[in-house]
């Protein structure tokens, strides 16, 4: 077991733990935090992003006790105060989404994105996504949302 | 998965204290905790090297660039060093796996692993590296042995790699767009003495194409591989791409690499 300490959504949050568990279970599973989704648990879908000191990982394939200190974003903490962030809005304003599935992943991706490129062009945006598979959207209106957030941010 | 210690440690020699055939050292894990899910793979200890110092780093100097074992890709690909004297190899680091793999993933776990569709041993092999490790110096034609086999002994720790600056190079890479592994990747190194071309993707371990270099020792141009014949006997044939078709790649590949070398 392990004694982990984190701040996340800017909440102190301290556990004992078994070594094994791994970021995406520690919020879902013990913190009750279930907007991180798990898609594929094989690190390939992206369904499971969060912020780890600011850089977006993928929680599934990340153990709690390896970021024992880190402040953590999830998407639980992005809306203030009911306000939804740029970048939920225009997903929501472009039918970005339609199961939801991959959504909490693709913005938390998103907003690492756009904290280091302010006006990322198209391409920029879909090689950025990589890692973030939506079997809904077609990604077109992801696209569209991403540069729209970027342009209100 | 089965349960694990987890060691955080602070030095080479603490490391290797901990390490026993039951043990594995954790880097960005984007491999060894894959792995672990799947059952492949199962440890009593997991001893985490992130945090040992001398492990870190991005050192230059007029003929080599010097990167440490837990450097992620994500490092590599935006270090102005490394973008000022071997671009190549940050458009490398830039192009593995999504940003969320670069985020962990380091050039030490990449290179241990030696995956045969790994992009960085063609980086090795091309640009004449270095590895040093806790033990020894291995030059890369000595390191990379066999599919996910090198030649560190059990326990031996990547301390940095070291790249020989090129006067030009270029890495060209057909990405597999299911898992973003190389299909085929072509580095190009030009040197004052010789030309290097490695290949990763096409065999069960990355290798040096004798026949685009002999070419391209010649005549260092793009219209030179042309004539080159590659054997796609003994290359990779799977569902992905035909062992003919990987055949064809190496050469489009190793001209785009050559037109493109900076
Ligand atoms: C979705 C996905 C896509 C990917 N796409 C690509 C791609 O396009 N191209 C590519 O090249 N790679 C790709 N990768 C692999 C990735 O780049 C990692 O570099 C690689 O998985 C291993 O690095 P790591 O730091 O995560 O190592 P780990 O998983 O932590 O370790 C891997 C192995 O190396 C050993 N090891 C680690 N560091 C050292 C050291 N310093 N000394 C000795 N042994 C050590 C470990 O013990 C373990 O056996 C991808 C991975 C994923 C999950
Ligand atoms: S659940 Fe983590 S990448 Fe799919
Ligand atoms: S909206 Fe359904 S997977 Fe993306």
């Amino acid at each position: 077991m392990q004694r982990v300490s984190l701040v996340i959504n800017g909440n102190k949050v301290s556990r004992e733990i078994e070594d094994r568990t791994l970021l995406s279970s520690l919020l879902r599973d013990i913190l009750s935090l279930t907007g991180t989704h798990v898609g594929c648990d094989t690190s390939q879908c992206g369904a499971c992003v969060v912020l780890v000191d600011g850089k977006s990982v993928k929680s599934c394939t990340l153990f709690a006790a390896d970021i024992d200190g880190s402040k953590i974003i999830t998407i639980e903490g992005l809306a203030n105060n009911g306000k939804l962030h740029p970048i939920q809005e225009a997903l929501k304003k472009h039918h970005g989404l339609q199961c939801g599935f991959c959504t909490p992943g693709m913005v938390m991706s998103v907003v690492d994105l756009l904290k280091n490129k302010k006006n990322p062009s198209d391409q920029e945006i879909r090689d950025w996504l990589k890692g973030n598979i939506c079997r809904c959207t077609g990604y077109q209106n992801i696209v569209a949302a991403v540069k729209e957030a970027a342009s209100k941010m | 998965m089965k349960s694990f210690n987890f060691h955080s440690i602070k030095s080479v020699k603490e490391a290797q204290k901990l390490a026993s055939g039951k043990s594995v050292y954790l880097a960005g894990g984007m491999t060894t905790i894959p792995a672990m899910k799947h059952g492949l793979a199962s440890y009593s200890d997991i001893i985490d090297i992130k945090n040992i110092k001398d492990l870190s780093g991005i050192k230059v100097s007029s003929k080599s660039i010097r990167i440490g074992a837990i450097t992620k890709h994500a490092e590599v690909a935006s270090s102005k060093e490394v973008r000022k004297s071997i671009s190549s190899l940050a458009l490398l680091a830039d192009g593995i796996g999504d940003a969320q793999v670069r985020n962990r993933g380091t050039i030490g776990g990449s290179i241990a692993n030696n995956d045969p569709t790994a992009d960085y041993p063609s980086a090795c092999l091309a640009l004449n590296a270095t590895i040093h490790t806790s033990n020894r110096k291995i030059h890369a034609n000595k390191f990379f042995k066999d599919m996910f086999e090198t030649a560190l002994k059990k326990g031996e720790l990547i301390e940095t790699v070291e790249f020989q600056i090129p006067t030009k190079s270029s890495y060209e890479k057909f990405p597999s767009p299911a898992s973003l592994y190389a299909m085929v990747g072509v580095y190009v190194a030009k040197y004052k003495s010789e030309v290097i071309v490695a290949v990763t993707g096409a065999q069960s371990v990355v290798y040096r194409c004798k026949e685009i270099e002999n070419a391209l020792n010649s005549n260092f141009s793009a219209s030179a591989i042309d004539g080159v014949k590659i054997k796609s006997s003994g290359l990779n044939s799977d569902i992905h791409a035909s062992s003919d078709y990987r055949a064809h790649l190496i050469k489009v590949l190793a001209k785009k690499a050559v037109t493109g070398c900076k």
